[in-house]
């Protein structure tokens, strides 16, 4: 079983290294990019039989802030 | 007084901060991250600045699961005097002692200056050596120092007089000029600035000096 979580900042907390991107990339000539957000992507190689529930709490407990970011989570074989 | 320092992989101010404990009176003990009691009869618990776990997933979120933390907590709970200073603060906000998060510098730097900060209570026995509206000298040396917390939060803050210090001129863009905050029994103190790091003529100012002595005081005549 693997879980991937992507952990992003939520709407409207100020994302600084996404900015810097948006500047970079603008810099790069790449025009209309309006907006960058950099998140986190965490792979976990999970026994048989682990539940999306578990993860969750994973979630909720550690791997994500849940004052300031957002989480989901995707289970694959 | 007795007060413990609580030592993880990667603190950096540990040291600084039993020095400064110390100096005002405390008699102070070293606790590592894997110890799961505080020593007994401890009055205060300090969790220092530095790069707890090298900053690893989150400021401060692998510290805040170490088995001393939960002791941490526990001595909270039941109405005990905790300072977190930078990264303790960090570590404060992560066990759930402190509301809100801090996230990285707006201007993405880190720094490492002394600024201005603004004291805006002096009701707390962190702060009682103040008057509210004095403007100290203390620095600051972080790279996430950016205080967050929703709208209802700081309302609550403010509304509660639970804003310990806001900085003069906000170097970080932290909500409300925020530099450190209080938990509602304001026996938690949770700030950026190390006024560990201003605690002796050695170092180039002394404004952190009375933070110290304000609380051993009041924790030894108590």
């Amino acid at each position: 079983m693997k879980a991937r979580v992507h952990v992003m900042l939520k709407n409207g907390v100020l994302d600084p290294q996404g900015e810097a991107v948006r500047h970079a990339l603008g810099a790069m000539g790449f025009d209309g990019v309006e907006g960058v957000r950099q998140g986190k992507v965490i792979e976990l190689d999970l026994a048989e039989g682990a539940t999306e529930a578990q993860v969750t709490e994973m979630c909720e407990r550690l791997l994500a802030n849940t004052v300031i970011e957002n989480y989901t989570v995707e289970m694959s074989a | 007084m007795k007060a413990a320092v609580v030592v993880f992989p990667g603190s950096n101010c540990d040291r600084d901060l039993t020095v400064a404990f110390e100096a005002a009176g405390a008699d102070v003990t070293m606790v590592w991250h894997k110890d799961d009691a505080l020593p007994a009869g401890v009055d205060v618990v300090g969790v220092p600045g530095g790069f707890s776990y090298g900053d690893y997933l989150r400021c401060g979120a692998i510290a805040a699961k170490s088995p001393i933390c939960r002791s941490v907590a526990a001595h909270a709970e039941r109405g005990g005097y905790v300072l977190g200073i930078c990264n303790g603060f960090q570590v404060l906000t992560e066990t759930g002692l402190l509301p809100g998060a801090l996230l990285r510098n707006a201007g993405l730097k880190y720094i490492c200056k002394t600024v201005g900060l603004r004291v805006e209570t002096s009701a707390s026995d962190y702060t009682v050596g103040y008057n509210a509206g004095d403007v100290i000298d203390i620095p600051i040396a972080h790279h996430d120092g950016n205080y967050f917390a929703d709208d209802e939060t700081i309302a609550r803050l403010q509304g509660e007089d639970r804003i310990a210090f806001t900085y003069t001129d906000n170097p970080n863009g932290a909500r409300a000029d925020i530099a450190g905050i209080l938990s509602p029994n304001r026996r938690v103190l949770g700030m950026m600035p190390h006024p560990e790091r201003a605690a002796d003529a050695g170092h180039g100012g002394t404004d952190g000096q009375a933070l110290f002595r304000a609380l051993t005081g009041a924790l030894t005549t108590a």
